[in-house]
């Protein structure tokens, strides 16, 4: 059972993945593109990373996601024919990028990884957390301060000059 | 699904679309979700090797650290692309290729 919802979420993540690059409305690769933040999260949750789970779900999905909706409502006019958008050298880039999965794919199996063995553990949260106060406290405070300034910077930009 | 290499292969998979997407397409907003898949597809990887380097919490960090990164992208993307529809009225990155009106 647990295999069979395994691959579910696998084949599930990487068919709504194409339909994000490939659909013609605009709107349809932003719902594609939640199925594959979800997929993803389901992920997380087989490497037992429950925290970053959680994490993919809120900021993903209820935070950019619904931006990237935003962004689609705010600059197209819903009558028009806009919305729909095509992709253009699709021969060019998609031999480029079946290149680069088939070498992606040769470094994977070739490479002998470095694999630990390691036990379930009955939660992350409290782990993340000591980590991010100690260990990695600087790049914790480094990155609240580089949200503040991006989210203040895309609230000038956005707004209407007086 | 106790294999490592699994998730790396769809990683790659998932990097490999979002390159595509990045490449071809021409609307603003559907390029940024081509980077959305990148990132994604760079977590999968830090997460994976985390869990099978003997579940070692850094990798976890660093998954953290670029979802700030790609929520921040993320807002400032799409506030300069809502800037250029108002300038010009397109988001097509290929029209809207000049630095000023």
């Amino acid at each position: 059972m647990t295999e069979f919802s395994f691959w579910f979420v696998i084949v599930l993540t990487v068919l709504s993945a194409a339909v994000v690059v490939l659909s013609n409305q605009l709107i349809y690769s932003a719902i594609a593109l939640l199925v594959t933040l979800f997929g993803v999260a389901g992920i997380y949750v087989f490497l037992w990373a429950d925290f970053i789970a959680g994490v993919q779900l809120l900021v993903y999905i209820g935070g950019i996601l619904v931006l990237i909706i935003f962004g689609i409502m705010l600059t197209n006019r819903i009558s028009s024919v806009r919305l729909s958008q095509t992709n253009v050298q699709q021969g060019v880039g998609g031999a480029i990028a079946i290149w680069l999965m088939i070498l992606i794919s040769l470094v994977i199996s070739k490479t002998p990884w470095y694999q630990a063995d390691a036990f379930e553990p009955a939660g992350t949260v409290a782990e993340v957390g000591t980590l991010l106060l100690t260990k990695y406290l600087l790049p914790f405070e480094a990155i609240s301060v580089l949200l503040l300034g991006a989210l203040i910077g895309a609230a000038l930009l956005s707004r209407k000059e007086n | 699904m106790q294999e490592l290499n699994t998730y790396l292969f769809v990683a790659a998979i998932l990097f490999s679309l979002g390159v595509f997407g990045v490449m071809t397409r021409r609307n603003g907003i559907a390029i940024l979700m081509g980077v959305e898949l990148i990132l994604n597809a760079a977590n999968i990887n830090f997460v994976a090797f985390s869990r099978f380097g003997g579940m070692n919490l850094d990798g976890h960090i660093f998954a953290l650290l670029v979802i700030v990164l790609a929520a921040a992208e993320a807002a400032v993307a799409l506030a300069i692309i809502i800037n250029i529809y108002n300038n010009m009225n397109t988001i097509n990155v290929d029209e809207a290729s000049t630095l000023k009106e």
